[in-house]
């Protein structure tokens, strides 16, 4: 059910646009007004985001430590996994953010008969990870010719590398074969494994097929349905230099592609792929394992909050204390002389 | 001992209906899928005179309205409004923690925590996979929070807070140790620790709690320690353990001492340590460690608890119990503090004491006077664990030991969580044990050091009216244990942490038993070769040395 109904909201975006880009005026509205907006609200909303989490202090240095820890000098220090320093936290995070080590470290376990649990080496998430976001980077990295005139040499190297295999023509991109390749399988993994799908969310498979459909249409567009190239990059440069124009005929597969690269803008902010600007706020991977030599400050600390008292500890119990020869602060009083006891009743 | 025999068990975890075993549950949303209470799957709620009394000694109505209340009916008698104390907690939680901030957004689902918790490979309920326990709570952050919630509701994975939704807070944070394994995996190191603790903090402001982890708070807030052991029965208890001692080692110890002003170090150590066995084999072994190396020290009555029971329900009544330690080496005048073997003690020393209750800036940075060492990693809290003490002395040769008296003892050794993964403490217990004893086997490596599985028990689940969860929730570690028995025929589980040696314990009885626990600190006193000392022919709890297993005259 959330599988489909993503599959249909996405395919609704896709008939949107192209039945407006049809109507008088559409292509102004999905070529420059809508991927202006879906621009300022993915900058509005992502900036906003962060300042969101970055006003929350951190109060206590929680970090995960995944190694040992800095200790007496000939005990060796995971100085990556369990940094003591901001040069082993930086390190850490780089390692995090350029190669997904935690995911790396996946296993599978199993249950068999004894019981017993086996537990398997498991990198196809990680890998496919891998691939689905530097194929994206390349990806976004080659069409920034499409905003650029003239075009940066790193570019035309990129676009060469990424073309290396110089088949068919135009020339195939080795990061489109990654990149649709990886997100079918993060889509079958999504959908094939019990526990992943049970987690599932729309909030999951949108973003997939939304990715998906972008990938399909901009492929599509390359290899399969001509467009006016020179006139799609005079928009582009034009959106880029805030002077748009749309002059001529342009196709609407663009427009589709267009309008779903805009919905991905305005829906990031407010969804999981947030997760790209939430990994650098991490206080479990951002924090040095430094809390006992350094200490580490919660602004909201309640000075107010005290321990119960020593003195109350002793006036409760400093009978037993002196008979137990247990040293007090304050000796017991004298006793007065035996008060007539009570008439017993 | 759990009310599911162990034959019927093992067949149950293979075999049951569950997401571990590949079954996938009926209801296709898992928001479907109800709580429901059954004896033996909870835990006792607060008694009505011990949540009175902590709201007394620490008021602010963190912990509700002091009550009577049923798990199993459907009237807890929350207050008219819990629903807005619930919203209004998560508000205020989000604007002092950016952890649960963070988490409560980023989460791609992506499920690799999924099998890396404990409880879900136990039990191989879909609600014990980390993500979806956390999804218990983002649901409602989404309906309440954020955007897209409010506007699409239940299509962005929003829903609203109900009876229902609290109840599975309170079946689901009560099955979650904040054992942190799983964010050892998380590509965001979302810690699901983080997201317990807020979720138990929530379910104190609606009086939502469990006896287990109050009663030994409040003890631990009047008395010094979880057992309530008053000052003189706490020395009692101590002092008898010197009888032992004598027995085995023919040596009458005359350095335990008690509150004394003036002495080098404050000892803290778990109170379990003095009480229960076998913790009391370990605290034997801290006596013989100092007696042997003349350490100054005291131990003091008051602060009488290094485990923090507090720091289970929410962070202000962690600091409040917390701040005994720092209260008493003032009040002692001493130098610094020393800790025992106890997992979630260290995790609030190592991440939180100085914070909350430092700057510790009447105490001097340890240096340990045999040695010169100076415990540059404590410069600022002042405190120092006993594995780091005494391998430090082991390192300078400062202890004479013999190794083959653990002879009798093939051992293996379980990291505790919090000390692996809250405190990066890995090699120095098996330095430690590996001096100490000629048979060391570890256990599979991706059940160790930051990969370790937890006992299955922690954060106050140690209470047997849910034996059975405890059992599945421990099947992980008891299956490592297995491994190496099997394999090396390991007969002693060391660790360093109390709630372990108290629930491992349980745990090998039920799934290996043969396997005994002790901590590292009495395999630590069994080497020690004391001056003085008769021949030992008895380990310290009075078991035969190796070789010395056909003298009748052991005991």
């Amino acid at each position: 059910m959330r599988v489909l109904k993503s599959l249909l909201i996405v395919l609704a975006l896709v008939l949107v646009a192209l039945l407006g880009a049809e109507i008088p005026g559409g292509s102004i509205l999905f070529g420059i007004v809508i991927p202006y907006v879906a621009l300022f609200v993915f900058v509005i909303g992502f900036v906003g985001k962060v300042l969101g989490w970055a006003k929350s202090p951190v109060p206590f240095r929680i970090p995960t430590t995944c190694g040992q820890a800095n200790s007496l000098p000939w005990i060796k220090q995971n100085k990556l996994d369990c940094p003591s320093t901001t040069a082993g936290v930086i390190g850490r995070m780089l390692l995090e953010v350029f190669t997904f080590r935690s995911l790396f470290r996946n296993t599978k376990a199993e249950i068999v008969d004894g019981p017993k649990l086996a537990y398997g080496s498991s990198k196809y998430l990680w890998l496919f990870s891998l691939m689905f976001h530097y194929a994206f980077l390349v990806i976004l990295l080659r069409h920034l010719r499409l905003f650029t005139n003239p075009m940066p040499a790193f570019l035309a190297a990129l676009e060469f590398g990424d073309g290396l295999l110089q088949v068919g023509a135009p020339v195939l991109y080795q990061s489109d074969i990654v990149f649709i390749l990886a997100l079918s399988f993060l889509f079958l993994r999504r959908v094939i494994m019990p526990q992943v799908r049970y987690i599932s969310l729309v909030n999951d498979y949108f973003p997939l097929f939304l990715i998906l459909g972008i990938g399909i249409t901009g492929i599509l567009m390359r290899y399969f349905i001509r467009v006016d190239v020179v006139n799609i990059k005079q928009l582009t440069v034009g959106l880029a230099t805030f002077s748009p124009v749309i002059i001529g005929q342009i196709g609407s597969i663009f427009f589709v592609h267009i309008f779903l690269v805009s919905v991905l803008l305005a829906y990031f902010p407010y969804s999981k792929l947030m997760h790209a600007g939430g990994i650098f706020l991490s206080p479990t991977r951002n924090l040095a394992n430094n809390s006992r030599m350094v200490r580490h400050i919660n602004p909201w600390n309640d000075p107010n909050i005290k321990p119960h008292s020593y003195a109350g500890y002793e006036d409760e119990f400093r009978e037993f204390m002196v008979d137990a020869g247990l040293p007090v602060e304050k000796e017991l009083e004298p006793q007065p002389e035996a008060e007539q006891a009570p008439a017993e009743s | 001992m759990a009310d599911t025999k162990v034959d019927q068990m093992s067949v149950s975890v293979v075999e049951g209906p569950s997401l571990m075993t590949g079954a996938v549950p009926k209801q296709d949303d898992w928001m479907d899928v109800p709580a429901v209470f059954k004896p033996g799957n909870y835990c006792y709620p607060g008694k009505e005179s011990i949540v009175a009394y902590i709201d007394k000694n620490l008021p602010g109505g963190l912990f509700g309205e002091p009550r009577t209340w049923e798990v199993e009916s459907d009237d807890w008698k929350l207050p008219e409004n819990w629903k807005e104390i619930i919203i209004q907690g998560m508000k205020d939680r989000l604007d002092k923690f950016r952890s649960f901030k963070v988490f409560m957004d980023c989460c791609v689902r992506c499920g690799a925590c999924a099998d890396k918790c404990h409880f879900f490979l136990g039990t191989g309920d879909p609600k014990n996979m980390p993500v979806l326990r956390a999804e218990l709570l983002r649901s409602v952050y989404r309906n309440d929070f954020t955007k897209a919630g409010k506007i699409l509701g239940r299509l962005a994975g929003a829903r609203e807070m109900t009876f229902g939704v609290l109840k599975e807070w309170f079946m689901y944070f009560y099955q979650c140790t904040e054992c942190r394994r799983c964010s050892v995996f998380c590509p965001y190191g979302i810690d699901t620790a983080e997201i317990t603790m807020m979720a138990r903090e929530l379910l104190h402001l609606v009086g939502v709690n469990t006896n287990w982890i109050l009663e030994p708070a409040s003890n631990s807030n009047r008395t010094g320690n979880h057992l309530g052991l008053q000052p003189h029965t706490f020395k009692e208890n101590a002092e008898f353990l010197l009888d032992d001692i004598e027995e085995v080692t023919g040596l009458r110890l005359n350095s335990l001492n008690f509150n004394r002003k003036g002495a080098e170090v404050l000892f803290v150590i778990p109170s379990a340590d003095v009480f229960a066995d076998p913790g009391i084999f370990t605290f034997m072994g801290y006596l013989l460690l100092f007696e042997h190396i003349g350490l100054d020290y005291t131990i003091s009555t008051y602060s009488s608890e290094g485990g923090n029971f507090g720091s289970f329900t929410n962070n202000e009544l962690m600091k409040k119990l917390n701040g005994k330690m720092y209260a008493e080496a003032k009040r002692l005048g001493v130098k610094w503090i020393l800790g025992g073997e106890c997992g979630h003690m260290w995790r609030v020393i190592h991440q939180y004491m100085d914070t909350m209750n430092g700057p510790a800036d009447f105490l001097e940075v340890p240096k340990s006077p045999i040695t010169g060492t100076v415990f540059e990693n404590a410069a600022s809290s002042k405190m120092v664990h006993i594995s780091e003490f005494t391998a430090d002395l082991i390192k300078h040769g400062k202890l004479k030991l013999d190794p083959s008296r653990n002879d009798h003892r093939i051992v293996t050794f379980h990291d505790s969580c919090n000390p692996a993964r809250g405190m990066g403490l890995l090699d120095e217990p098996r330095y430690i044990i590996k001096n100490v004893c000629n048979n060391f086997h570890e256990m599979p490596e991706n059940t160790i050091r930051e990969q370790t599985f937890c006992c299955g028990s922690g954060t106050g689940l140690n209470t047997g009216e849910i034996m059975d969860l405890r059992m599945r929730g421990g099947l992980p570690r008891a299956n490592a244990v297995k491994h190496v028995r099997d394999k090396h025929g390991v007969n002693m589980l060391s660790c360093v942490c109390a709630i372990d040696r108290a629930t491992l314990l349980a745990l090998m009885g039920y799934w290996n038993p043969g396997v005994e626990v002790c901590g590292v600190s009495e395999l630590v006193g069994n080497a020690l070769i004391m001056e003085g000392e008769k021949e030992r022919d008895s380990g310290l709890r009075f078991e035969p040395l190796a070789g010395m297993e056909g003298d009748d005259n052991a005991v």
